[in-house]
């Protein structure tokens, strides 16, 4: 049973990661602006399909 | 004789902006365009294959104001200005963030950020939309931020750069609550985890083997929690200590720093597992609270003063030549040039030109006022017309106007003048939370000393007001989207409170009660046939003059020809029509002879004395022209001229809002009302008949005497509201429990106030302060559901029963449902009043 406290240190690391990524994520603007990227994102592909037409 | 007629519509819009087209549009390859800015603008874009910013929305252009002037944007071009603007610079690249106000669609974005399409030294550009901003980047080498703001006024996005902008950074919003949220959220997963052997028996050997280690990391767990992530809870408790309240902030701090103390000498003492996973789920709801009651309008600002309004930089004329200065070093005496669009900075003398100032974000009158040389006019005023000159008499702070800011109401910053509900009971939950923890250690004393020590940690435990704590954020900021789907922005959700609890409503008139978009227009003197109307509206479509467009509407329409037309700023139009000479505009403009100099018969002023007044309904037009020319000098009148040959004159009223009889009467039956004018007294009859006998009517009142009466209010413990719209009632918004600024445009100036109203929302003032009412009742009851779970945790308590397992299941519940509970009451609330 004494790899229980391996596992947990282990669940805690990964769980920490996340935490750390969600840190990043604000760190980025990512929680600013809520609306624009949503837009952008939409023109931006707009453009590639022109210009797979093309 | 009225003229009723409706605005004439043609069928084809504008390609660039949507509105309505002239009868013979400017057409460009197919497409029709209202005017030479339009079309520029199309030209440009299509230039650089823009073109797809039409077809992402329905009409995102905007209309082009043709405000250019060559030397407008110098000031950009000073190293000060720079210096404060820019928020990077080297010889490579410079950075900065402006607003823009314009901005409202997809397409903007669209556009905006692809300036580097159309000005190849910019960089990039960004734009973040719900604040209304751009941050670009350009190459100093290739550009000028001149350029750039040129680039942008003339696609219609002019960026408002004032006073109160210069040294604006990009703003992050407040990111330390997603922090917080984030860890505090991550530890009570992980705390919640560790806690499960405990609350199940088949576990125990599993608690026997590993229950000193899961205590242990839970420990390290929540110390971050209590560290970082209740944070707020404690500062803002010792803020109220400071003050000498007590707010309820400090029950819940008392509450975590005992459940956490209980909890750490659980562990360490090896005698149980702890109450971390309550303590970190405490914080964590409440943070979630915290959360819902941050979200505000991003695009909106709240704490607007002159600063916001005036400009950056003006022209100094030196011996020397002309100079751009900063506005803040103005002084007494020098010789300044305003030109078109610009605003006025310091009371100053008018010395050559002729002004046209509209003071319309001043008084809410859109009218412009006519000055001549030797006359006075005061900061704030915006300049219409031909460029002037003036000398400043007043330094900028010391302004008529701007001094109102020097009243000690300004330097309050944030306080809130009512107790809210939240921490008035939570003073006396403190109170009570001690009495019952003495009591339980005087019970259990005699009896069982160690159960004495769990009683009263227990209730110290159960003290903490969480589910209180979450009522008001959750039924407020319920309120606050209800509102916001209405065009009702509140600051916060403590304004929602104060308005709910106000006991007397004070209007400012002109702009807040009459609407300055429309007026009635009424015409005196020999009846004006079909074909000489046409004649008189060919003539006055062709200029921008707020009149001349009020009265191009109401006259029929028919595309005449207007020859050798000639604009006489301050004074009035003439034009040839048909062969015949059309003149309109002021009396003396038309060949009256009067000793009336201004134009369009209107002389307000700011000055206390005199008042603005263009909305006069007591004289009646029936008196012959010549008597009202000289004795009603403060109507506001067009007179027209056909061959030289006086016809008569348009009378302009300004008119009450179309709501507006029954909001008031609706309002009176609750609450006092009271109005407060800047204008003389003509309108008191038809006003005392909107109000009713018991309100109180105050005219030539000025901008101090506004705010001195609303400060004598509150002396007498009334709960004041304040709806007003310009700068003049600046000063009564800020003394004002809740201030609440009308607009007929959100992204516009609005004075610092509490709440920004919608002017098409105004009919349904009434019932937004019956909703606040409503909502408060709600925050009460949740207030009761709440005292529930308290009192069920108390009574466990007291008897030594309150155990982890009671607390990790009573603690979510609680506070689960009264988000849940506070949340639904208010939609109900809002779906009964139809909002």
């Amino acid at each position: 049973m004494e790899i229980i406290f391996g596992l947990i240190t282990i669940s805690l690391c990964v769980a920490v990661l996340f935490l750390l990524a969600f840190v990043w994520a604000v760190r980025t603007q990512q929680y600013d602006d809520t609306y624009t990227p949503a837009v952008r994102m939409l023109f931006e592909d707009d453009e590639t399909q022109q210009r797979a037409e093309q | 004789m009225n003229l009723t007629a409706e605005p004439i519509h043609t069928a084809t819009a504008c390609a660039h902006c949507g509105d309505d087209c002239p009868a013979e549009p400017i057409r460009l390859r197919g497409k029709a365009f209202c005017c030479q800015g339009c079309k520029a603008v199309y030209e440009l874009l299509d230039a650089s294959n823009l073109c797809q910013y039409y077809a992402l929305d329905e009409h995102p252009g905007q209309k082009i104001q043709p405000v250019e002037l060559p030397g407008r944007f110098d000031y950009l071009d000073a190293d000060s200005v720079q210096a404060q603007l820019l928020s990077f610079r080297s010889a490579e690249l410079a950075r900065l963030t402006l607003h823009l106000p314009q901005m409202h669609c997809a397409s903007c974005i669209y556009l905006l950020e692809r300036l580097y399409q159309l000005n190849p030294g910019v960089t990039d550009s960004r734009v973040n939309f719900l604040r209304k901003e751009i941050s670009l980047s350009y190459r100093p080498a290739d550009t000028s931020l001149k350029e750039v703001v040129k680039l942008l006024a003339a696609l219609g996005y002019e960026p408002q750069i004032t006073l109160a902008e210069l040294g604006a950074q990009p703003n992050h919003g407040n990111r330390r609550i997603y922090y917080q949220l984030g860890l505090a959220g991550f530890c009570f997963g992980n705390v919640m985890l560790l806690a499960f052997p405990d609350y199940l028996s088949f576990t125990d050997e599993l608690a026997a083997k590993f229950g000193h280690f899961f205590g242990y990391l839970s420990l390290l767990l929540a110390l971050p929690v209590l560290l970082y992530g209740a944070q707020g809870f404690y500062r803002s408790a010792w803020a109220g200590l400071r003050q000498r309240t007590i707010n309820l902030d400090f029950p819940i701090s008392l509450g975590l720093t005992s459940l956490f103390s209980v909890s750490t000498y659980e562990v360490l003492s090896h005698s149980g597992a702890g109450y971390f996973d309550s303590f970190t789920g405490l914080v964590f709801f409440m943070l979630i609270g915290k959360w819902v009651q941050q979200r505000t309008y991003d695009a909106l600002r709240f704490d607007r003063d002159f600063t916001s309004y005036f400009p950056v930089a003006v022209t100094l004329l030196t011996a020397e030549g002309e100079k751009s200065v900063s506005v803040k070093d103005l002084q007494v005496g020098q010789r300044i040039r305003v030109r078109n669009q610009e605003v006025i900075p310091a009371d100053a003398m008018l010395m050559r030109g002729a002004g046209q100032i509209d003071y319309s974000f001043v008084t809410g009158e859109s009218v412009p006022v006519a000055k001549v040389a030797g006359e006075v006019v005061y900061a704030g005023g915006r300049q219409v017309g031909e460029a002037v000159e003036l000398e400043v008499v007043r330094e900028v702070s010391q302004g008529y106007l701007t001094q109102l800011w020097n009243n000690p109401a300004f330097q309050k910053a944030d306080a809130q003048t009512l107790e809210t509900y939240a921490n008035r009971v939570g003073r006396y939950f403190v109170a009570a939370t001690l009495l019952i923890a003495a009591g339980a250690i005087l019970y259990w004393y005699p009896r069982d000393e160690q159960m004495m020590w769990r009683a009263f940690t227990s209730v110290l435990v159960i003290a903490c007001p969480c589910a209180l704590s979450l009522a008001t954020p959750f039924a407020l900021g319920s309120a606050l989207a209800v509102f916001g789907r209405h065009k009702f922005f509140l600051k916060n959700s403590g304004v929602a409170e104060t308005l709910g609890r106000a006991t007397t409503i004070v209007f400012d008139k002109t702009g807040t009660l009459t609407d300055v978009q429309r007026s009635a227009v009424e015409y005196c003197g020999p009846v004006l046939t079909e074909r000489e109307q046409q004649a008189v509206a060919a003539v006055v479509a062709q200029s921008t003059h707020p009149l001349s467009q009020r009265l191009a509407q109401q006259l029929p329409s028919a595309a005449l020809p207007v020859a050798n037309f000639v604009e006489v700023p301050g004074q009035g139009l003439r034009g040839v029509v048909g062969g015949v000479t059309v003149k309109v505009g002021s009396a003396a403009f038309v060949g009256i002879d009067t000793a009336e100099p201004s134009a369009a018969g209107a002389d307000p002023s700011l000055a206390p004395a005199q008042g603005v007044n263009l909305a006069q309904s007591a004289g009646a037009p029936e008196a012959t022209l010549a008597a009202s020319a000289t004795t009603d000098k403060l109507q506001s009148r067009v007179y027209v001229s056909l061959a030289d040959d006086l016809q008569g004159c348009f009378v302009f009223r300004n008119v009450y809002r179309q709501q507006l009889g029954p909001v008031l009467a609706d309002l009176g039956r609750r609450y006092r009302l009271a109005v407060l004018s800047g204008d003389n007294d003509t309108e008191q009859d038809r006003l005392r008949q909107l109000f009713g006998p018991a309100a109180e009517l105050r005219f030539r009142q000025t901008p101090q005497q506004k705010l001195d009466y609303v400060a004598e209010l509150k002396q007498r413990g009334e709960t004041v509201i304040m709806v007003g719209d310009g700068l003049n009632d600046a000063g009564a918004l800020q003394q004002a429990d809740a201030g609440v600024a009308l607009t007929d445009t959100l992204t516009n100036f609005s004075p610092a106030c509490d709440a920004i109203l919608d002017a098409g929302s105004f009919g349904r003032l009434s019932t937004f302060l019956a909703f606040t009412r409503d909502c408060l009742q709600v925050v009460l009851a949740t207030f009761v559901l709440s005292f529930v779970y308290n009192g069920l945790g108390l009574g466990l308590a007291v008897q030594g029963k309150f155990t982890p397992i009671v607390s990790a299941i009573l603690m979510p519940i609680s506070s689960l449902s009264v988000m849940v509970f506070a949340t639904l009451l208010v939609r109900y609330a809002a779906h009964r009043r139809h909002l």
